[in-house]
């Protein structure tokens, strides 16, 4: 599975990632050789494990379904880079 | 009396407790000091003396009160001062996560471990430098600059909590926080002679932690030696609804009376991490303090974790996995700056593609195409289940055993910009770090010695999930007979 620059292109764009055309190449030479070592995993029988992806050793209770008080309007929205009307601003979706 | 900023934390606490300092000056004491040494180190982002100061007057408040009155003081952390790994968020003071993306966020709510600790009364010095996203092991990948090892000024302190340990190697604070996701808590603080505690996954609440890999990330703390550490810990651990993946424990209190001994304690040897690429020094050093332990009473049994080489692969598949999800919150949309592209999808790419550092695209890059059609199942689902074997490899050990000793690093601090160019050598460099994280299990890192260059050794105890008791327990008794820990650098 030899990484081309037209994948890494295309990982870009689906990581939402603006490179330049020498990070595209540096990131081709350099992601293909740690994806070049990873292949030993590969040779890693696995029978018929399943994936993992929790570590957690006890159960995993639902907390009871109260309502609180979260973060106010205006504290939510001290951060953004763009206000307006007490809403957040974006660049417009559709044409 | 000695310097105030010589205290260990349990000094400290009594000098508080006793009325022979206050917080003011125990705090301005730090203050100076790292006013001092910060040009030198840049351990600190963001320094919040004036709010440290109020904090300290609170806290003087209360101890003169508690005295007069002859009140118990139920906090032992009352007026002591800390310092924050800038991936925890406290409320009014910036957090960037050592990232430019995040260079004009002011949190409007604190972390769970922080306002643990403000109910406990400490006094918060300010925010350490990080790895971006603390996504490094040598906190290079700062966008605030490298921060210098105290030992050594050419050398990184570790990372990605080299901030933290910079700092309290430097004694610029008593005690800081960390976070440790694949080892950044215990490699820092074995390269800066410290110890360096990485709960049990799901032990400290993770909320308000600035998210990395969520399967993987634990907050932890650096100090002196463990009985600080274990103070600190007493403080911010336990269940918190805020957290799903917190443990339904209560809060645990350690104790290090010294009533424990290491007697019939059995101490499992890993053969796979003393293998090829082990400085000779780390080796010795290690197996040196292997004899103590055994002097001490521990049993030593060889054991195998025949998975661990695929440490490597496995964390730096998972975990930019998962960072790939976490970091698209990072939109320009709701926090930090945005810069306008012609549309949205362009304001996205532009704000990302500018403003996020190398390691942190390298690492968005890697997980993006490990989770995209067509690679998943080779890529992030082989790796989920490789990682199966992993936690089976310390279950099988804990069968026999009750502690593992390892090296921590295979190396002392290495020079800055010694891997620059070169990712996959700095990942190699984990890997005796990244099995407690995949596997969740606790570990400490502590030092040991130091190599020729007078660079510390660290060495690291890992446990069976929850038992952060017997793994403190065991470092102090190695404390109670060594002063390695005691050393500390010429600044």
């Amino acid at each position: 599975m030899a990484l081309t620059l037209e994948i890494v292109e295309h990982i870009a764009e689906l990581a939402r990632l603006e490179l330049t055309e020498e990070e595209k190449s540096r990131y081709l030479q350099q992601l293909s050789a740690i994806l070049d070592y990873f292949e030993q995993l590969q040779t890693v029988d696995t029978g018929d494990l399943s994936p993992t992806s929790n570590i957690r050793y006890e159960p995993c209770p639902l907390r009871a379904d109260q309502a609180s008080i979260g973060l106010g309007l205006d504290e939510i929205l001290s951060n953004a880079p763009d206000v307006k009307d007490r809403q957040f601003r974006v660049p417009p979706v559709f044409e | 009396m000695s310097h105030p900023t010589d205290f260990t934390l349990t000094q400290a606490i009594q000098a508080l407790h006793s009325g022979e300092i206050s917080s003011r000056e125990l705090t301005q004491a730090y203050l100076d000091r790292i006013e001092l040494l910060e040009p030198d180190l840049n351990a600190f982002i963001t320094l919040a003396a004036e709010g440290a100061l109020a904090q300290a007057d609170e806290a003087d408040s209360k101890l003169i009160e508690f005295r007069k009155n002859g009140i118990e003081n139920e906090s032992p952390l009352l007026g002591i001062p800390i310092a924050i790994k800038d991936v925890l968020v406290v409320k009014g003071l910036r957090a960037t996560a050592g990232s430019r993306i995040l260079e004009s966020f002011t949190p409007p709510y604190d972390a769970t471990a922080v306002a643990r600790l403000r109910e406990a009364g400490v006094v918060i010095l300010g925010k350490t430098n990080t790895d971006e996203f603390a996504m490094g092991s040598s906190t290079e990948n700062s966008a605030y600059g490298v921060t210098h090892n105290p030992w050594d000024s050419s050398r990184v302190p570790g990372g990605s909590s080299g901030g933290s340990a910079a700092a309290v190697a430097a004694r610029m604070a008593p005690v800081a926080l960390g976070t440790d996701t694949g080892g950044s808590v215990r490699q820092p603080a074995s390269f800066c002679g410290l110890t360096g505690l990485k709960p049990t996954y799901g032990r400290v609440s993770r909320y308000g932690l600035i998210a990395y890999g969520s399967s993987l990330d634990t907050v932890g703390v650096l100090g002196q030696n463990v009985a600080d550490v274990a103070l600190v810990y007493n403080s911010i651990n336990g269940n918190d609804p805020r957290d799903a993946t917190s443990t339904n424990q209560p809060r645990q209190e350690i104790n290090l009376d010294g009533s424990a001994t290491l007697q019939n304690v059995r101490l499992g040897i890993p053969e796979e991490y003393f293998g090829e690429g082990l400085q000779a020094e780390v080796e010795s050093a290690v197996r040196e303090a292997i004899r103590v332990f055994a002097s001490m009473g521990a049993e030593i049994h060889p054991i195998q974790l025949p998975h661990t080489q695929y440490a490597v692969p496995v964390y730096y598949l998972i975990a930019p996995a998962e960072a790939s999800a976490n970091l698209a919150r990072f939109d320009g949309l709701r926090y930090g700056p945005r810069i306008e592209g012609v549309d949205l999808r362009d304001t996205y790419r532009a704000t990302r593609g500018h403003l996020f550092g190398h390691e942190t695209k390298r690492r968005i890059m890697l997980g993006t195409y490990a989770l995209s059609a067509g690679y998943q199942d080779a890529y992030y689902g082989k790796a989920q289940k490789v990682r199966a074997l992993i936690q089976r490899d310390f279950e099988s050990a804990f069968e026999t055993v009750d502690l593992i000793a390892a090296p921590v690093a295979p190396t002392t601090a290495f020079e800055i910009g010694a891997h620059r160019g070169d990712p996959l050598a700095m990942y190699l460099e984990d890997v005796y770090t990244l099995p407690a994280n995949l596997a969740g299990v606790p570990g400490i890192a502590f030092p040991v010695g130091f190599d020729s260059r007078g660079l510390p050794i660290g060495m690291q105890l890992l446990g069976e999930h929850f038992r952060e008791q017997q793994l403190m327990n065991a470092v102090h008794n190695y404390q109670t007979v060594t002063d390695w820990h005691i050393k500390r650098p010429d600044l």
